[in-house]
């Protein structure tokens, strides 16, 4: 069987954090929990003779994605209608962007696992209206349509990557850039951001494009993952047995992990796309385009290179660390408040996302930890000191997380500085040989491996807090007095 | 351009209408005839106009993001056939019958 690869391009679509919806001054509310239909009006109710109007920040939001994902900005923008029926939108067409959207042509540059990096193009990003929420129930459909209205952007990528992997990671830098943008939370378990990849597969160094199929409202970065890596298979298992890809939109069934056939695509779609006759078109001059481009903040990549260069971290450290714009910022304050830089992205990487991890709690809500930044900065001081040992810092960090504190506080009130008195380390080491006469005597008689025992024994009984290095020393020196 | 039933036929189905053999047979005729009308337009020599999106004099019409109040939802709902629960009710459909964003 040949090798294959996958051609996967991805649609992500983002709610923008306004106010108010894209077309009417509704308000934006979480429609996971909102009591439905409490935000509507005429215009998103689809009422005859309602006029929308544009929201400008929804505008500006999609020009600082567009700017953050290098895109070319058109001088030209223009709405247009989708026609199509379906019961989330009121209006019998969802207002969007066809032929002129607000950007085009753009890029971002992903990590790849093996080292290298890739630039994936972005095609264009163009804004447009949310639909509603349905559901269904016996013989009937519920219609909520607080979410009808709201503005979303959908960023549309060339078919440049090659996995699901690869998929995975753009998403994720993605999202990443929409929440230092300020633009969206990127909390998909509210419904803010879906994604869709079309995917097809074709033999490793083959340039054809083979049929491709698509994947509906993926919403999170897991489902993405796993759903390709799940279509990818099924495609290559069809082609090798002489089948074929059909066209087709899917569905990801969560529960059994499989991708399942929602609609079978037998000609285009024929959204009759037009100008919306009622949104005059907008002009986006350098002067606003450089005004938006002004107050774009320090962006992730430009954040990971600051982090090598000035703080000597190395590239992968620093790609973690700002991932997730709280833990850059809670990294930031660590080392302002004093810590020495790469011990904080250590316990950082290391301890602290081990601990949030095993109460699976979110990495941007690092903020809300008791350990705070000070006290990391505090705690990583006290170890380059030799104040206390790392076994002890480790155990300080569990300490922090829990109930918060300052660590030379508890250093103090616990006994836990470290101990490198050699009188109090030597009479520690005297008793635990005395204690263990036959371990000795096998170490004496050739068995070296023993040695890494006894001084875990030692270390043991001075609680982790011994000066490592002193004792090992000591160790040595009256194991071989006892050689006699 | 003539329009033939089968094109009656798609753009019935993307109308969601359903029309009898007669219909078709006449809308095909009557929509026949509009184009061709708005064929003439065709004639003309367009190559030294701009494409032209909209008439109206208008650039950036924009309203600043703030909220102002919605509708009651008694209000909302008030035009509805039929609602229940605080939503709109609808025969039941698929999810795989459509749905756009």
């Amino acid at each position: 069987m040949p090798a294959y690869e996958a051609v996967i391009g991805l649609e992500v679509h983002a709610e923008l954090e306004t106010a108010s919806k894209m077309f009417c001054a509704c308000a934006v509310v979480d429609s996971t929990s909102a009591e439905p239909n409490t935000v509507t009006c005429p215009v998103c109710l689809g009422m005859p003779g309602a006029l929308p109007v544009v929201n400008q920040r929804a505008v500006e939001m999609g020009l600082r994605v567009g700017l953050a994902l290098n895109c070319a900005i058109p001088p030209f923008s223009q709405f247009a209608r989708k026609s199509y029926f379906y019961p989330d939108l009121p209006k019998g067409y969802q207002i969007s962007q066809y032929e002129y959207p607000l950007a085009i042509n753009g890029w971002l540059e992903i990590d790849l696992p093996d080292g290298m990096t890739k630039r994936v193009r972005i095609r264009r990003a163009h804004l447009e209206e949310d639909t509603g929420k349905l559901t269904h129930t016996d013989g009937h459909s519920l219609v909520d349509l607080n979410r009808a209205g709201v503005p979303l952007l959908e960023i549309v990528s060339e078919a440049d990557l090659r996995s699901a992997e690869e998929a995975e990671i753009y998403a994720r830098k993605l999202v990443a850039i929409l929440r230092y943008l300020g633009v969206n939370s990127g909390d998909m378990s509210k419904g803010v951001l879906r994604i869709e990849p079309n995917i097809s597969v074709r033999p490793v160094g083959s340039s054809e494009f083979r049929t491709r199929t698509e994947i509906k409202n993926l919403n999170s970065i897991r489902s993405l993952a796993r759903a390709s890596a799940y279509e990818i298979e099924r495609q290559i298992a069809l082609w090798e047995a002489g089948g074929q890809v059909q066209q087709a939109t899917l569905g990801w069934d969560e529960a059994r992990q499989v991708t399942v056939v929602q609609r079978v695509k037998e000609s285009a779609d024929d959204y009759r796309y037009f100008p919306e006759p009622d949104l005059p078109v907008l002009e986006i001059g350098p002067a606003w385009v450089e005004d938006v481009r002004m107050g774009l903040p320090e962006l992730p990549d430009a954040r990971r290179d600051r982090f090598m260069g000035q703080f000597g971290l190395s590239r992968y450290d620093a790609a973690v660390l700002v991932a997730e714009q709280a833990v850059a910022a809670y990294f930031e304050a660590a080392v302002t408040a004093g810590g020495d830089p790469k011990g904080v992205a250590n316990y950082l990487t290391g301890e602290v996302f081990r601990l949030m991890n095993s109460e699976g709690r979110d990495r941007q809500d690092i903020g809300a930890i008791r350990l705070t930044p000070p006290a990391l900065a505090a705690l990583v001081t006290l170890v380059r000191q030799g104040t206390i040992t790392h076994g002890v810092a480790r155990q300080l960090v569990e300490t922090l997380y829990a109930a918060g504190g300052d660590p030379a506080a508890l250093v103090a009130a616990h006994g836990l500085a470290q101990v490198s008195d050699a009188d109090v380390l030597g009479e520690a080491v005297a008793r635990t040989l005395d204690a263990h006469p036959g371990e000795v005597a096998r170490y004496l008689a050739g068995e070296e491996k023993l040695l890494k025992f006894l001084m875990g024994l030692v270390m043991r009984e001075l609680r982790g807090q011994a000066d490592a290095q002193v004792v090992a020393r000591l160790l040595a020196a009256q194991l071989a007095q006892r050689r006699g | 351009m003539t329009f033939d039933r089968a094109m009656v036929a798609h753009i019935a189905e993307l109308a969601k209408l359903q029309l009898s053999d007669e219909e078709s047979e006449r809308f095909a005729a009557q929509l026949s005839d509009i184009l061709a009308y708005a064929e003439r337009l065709q004639a003309l020599d367009t190559e030294a106009i701009p494409p032209t999106a909209s008439v109206l004099p208008l650039r950036n019409v924009l309203r600043p993001d703030v909220v102002e109040p919605s509708l009651p939802r008694g209000e909302a709902l008030a035009n509805a056939p039929d609602s229940a629960d605080g939503q709109f009710r609808v025969d039941a459909i698929l999810d795989s019958e459509g749905g756009a964003a």
